[in-house]
């Protein structure tokens, strides 16, 4: 399967959770790894600590906003930059449950799916999403529904390798299995 | 179909006869990097597989560069862990400081990357390599500890974008500026999941050091990875690096690449990337009075020789601006060596620069260089991203070492020219 026809892309993560329900928190793009965790913290190993500092330096109340569940959703090129692993588990971390973004950088695609963060590329759902929207996400269906304009959108599922991985619950898993 | 050299690397490494873009594959590594910030991940998940050994212990790197010299106790705490990982697996290259250099600049110099090898490191900037000939390409800490356990990775083909350079480039134009130069025309994400492609009758007229700097940016192009078509002065620098075996991999001329373009070299002018991101360049012609607190010299992307060479020949006999703090890091141990026999060193102290011992340090705001608030930098590294090197309102203007150097002497944005007269 070539990279282009997966236009969206779906990862369900180590838990085995089909649906998503939160709300959006919007951000644009070229969302950066630095601004993600900034490097000042990276000699933190505590993920929980790390997770105080999420969004810092581009959004200071993102950690008081955020909600158990709450679903990111950023522009183009999300991710760009370092490959610090420490940038999905973070997210993660935070209580985000799903990133939804118009493209991803390479890395950090890889390094979501490695650890089971669930991201989806789907530019049309991000292009309509306003900060707060509430969405609601059914892998197994594979649509995203936007409760604030009554739109369902539709996602196509990863290839069998990368699902492979993730059904493992992420690559060290797999590679044991 | 035809296959581009990335490809051909792929489909050696992955043993297929042939690959084409989109695939996934798994590949053999011929080396694994990790350094003080991603390693320590990695080797926790390595632990939880429960494995007795590392797949190869002379083909994984670790280099503890980021916040080296420890800056904190966290961050030797981190690198304790990495060498104890090292002592406990017999791992060959470790990387102790007074032997360390920044990871990019350290690996190639010691030859522990050749033509031909296939290198994952966690480390975005890994793709600097491609410029031997390699297909290397950064990943994070679980494919690092998957690839120490397995010594596979798991790769998506990608498609090629193919940079055809022609002529010489002026004076004071190098590497940085190329790079920029591209940067600047397709964009952060213009290459993103693809394979930059280097080739050209301009590459003659790019030393080893200017193409270093141009493969160690591909990736703020949102690329796989960067590679140059080995040539005469690759394969001089390999035998005066490398005992390796080497492979030089040619592109089919049917191959098929997504776009080609034509850089002419002899019409880049230098060039300075705004913040906050790479691609917000502008050429030093349209620059007008941007005054600067701090110049950084250094980096995986301008810290080797040629760079500490260009430097000097700026400062030669001259005072770095009063308002102007300016920071020199050579990027390993032998280049720090090369400056001080050159004398180099004699003309930064003079300037009234500081020499560090090698170290990311500034470049990803660790130490060594932090920036306060509004505080602007010109700086060689390679992002300018919102807070890289400090507070969240301080700003990085990305360029070449000449610029930066010539930035330092008038305290602010300035073209080498206007210091050389
Ligand atoms: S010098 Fe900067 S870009 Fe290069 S490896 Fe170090 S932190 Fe990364």
């Amino acid at each position: 399967m070539c990279f282009n026809e997966l236009k969206f892309l779906i990862l369900k993560g180590k838990v085995n959770v089909m649906n998503y329900i939160g709300n959006v928190l919007k951000y644009g793009d070229n969302i950066d790894t630095d601004v993600i965790i900034p490097a000042r913290y990276l000699n933190i190993s505590d993920y929980k600590e790390l997770a105080k500092h999420c969004m810092e330096d581009i959004d200071s109340s993102f950690v008081s906003r955020v909600k158990k569940g709450d679903i990111m959703v950023g522009g183009q090129n999300f991710g760009c930059g370092s490959s610090r692993e420490h940038a999905p588990i973070t997210i993660k971390e935070s209580g985000i449950s799903c990133v939804i973004a118009k493209s991803f950088a390479r890395i950090f695609y890889r390094n979501s799916i490695n650890i089971g963060l669930p991201i989806i590329e789907c530019p049309e759902c991000v292009e309509d999403a306003n900060e707060g929207d509430r969405l609601e996400i059914d892998l197994e269906k594979g649509t995203i529904f936007n409760y604030s304009n009554e739109k369902t959108y539709k996602i196509i599922p990863f290839p069998k390798f990368i699902q492979d991985i993730i059904n493992s619950g992420g690559l060290m898993e797999h590679i044991k299995g | 179909m035809g296959m581009t050299m990335t490809q051909k690397i792929l489909a050696r490494s992955s043993g297929n006869k042939q690959v084409t873009p989109g695939m996934l594959i798994s590949a053999k590594v011929d080396i694994v990097l990790g350094n003080d910030i991603t390693a320590p991940v990695a080797i926790k998940e390595f632990e939880k597989a429960g494995v007795n050994g590392v797949f190869d212990k002379d083909k994984i790197a670790l280099v503890p560069d980021h916040f080296t010299p420890n800056k904190d106790i966290k961050s030797a705490e981190q690198v304790k862990l990495m060498r104890e990982f090292a002592k406990k697996m017999e791992i060959t290259n470790f990387f102790e400081i007074g032997q360390m250099g920044i990871e990019h600049a350290l690996l190639p110099e010691i030859g522990l990357v050749t033509a031909g090898d296939l290198v994952i490191g966690a480390d975005s900037h890994t793709c600097t390599y491609g410029v031997l000939g390699a297909f290397s390409t950064g990943v994070g800490s679980t494919d690092m500890a998957a690839a120490m356990v397995t010594g596979e990775v798991w790769l998506k083909v990608p498609e090629a974008m193919k940079f055809i350079l022609t002529g010489k480039p002026s004076e004071w134009v190098g590497g940085k500026d190329i790079i920029l130069h591209i940067i600047g025309l397709i964009g952060v994400d213009g290459a993103l999941y693809k394979s930059m492609e280097f080739t050209g009758d301009g590459l003659e007229f790019l030393t080893m050091d200017d193409r270093f700097t141009i493969a160690n940016m591909a990736i703020e192009a949102g690329a796989k990875n960067g590679i140059f078509e080995v040539d005469n002065e690759t394969l001089q620098y390999i035998q005066e690096h490398s005992t390796k075996p080497y492979e030089v991999f040619k592109a089919d001329e049917d191959a098929h690449y997504v776009e080609e373009i034509y850089i002419d070299l002899s019409k880049i002018k230098p060039t300075v990337a705004f913040p906050s991101l790479p691609d917000n360049t502008k050429t030093i012609d349209e620059i007008t009075d941007i005054p600067i607190d701090q110049v950084v010299i250094g980096s995986c992307t301008n810290g080797r020789i040629g760079d500490m060479r260009i430097a000097a020949k700026i400062l030669a006999g001259k005072k770095v601006n009063e308002n102007v703090r300016c920071i020199i890091i050579p990027a390993t141990q032998k280049i720090w060596k090369q400056c001080m026999h050159e004398g180099l060193f004699d003309i930064f102290i003079d300037a009234g620069c500081a020499v560090s011992t090698p170290t990311c340090g500034p470049c990803l705001g660790g130490h060594m260089g932090i920036l306060a608030e509004g505080e602007r930098a010109v700086s060689t590294t390679n992002r300018n991203f919102v807070g890289r090197m400090g507070h969240v309102k301080s700003e990085v203007y990305l360029a070449s070492p000449a610029i930066a150097a010539a930035s330092a002497v008038t305290g602010k944005i300035s073209s080498p020219e206007s210091v050389m007269l």
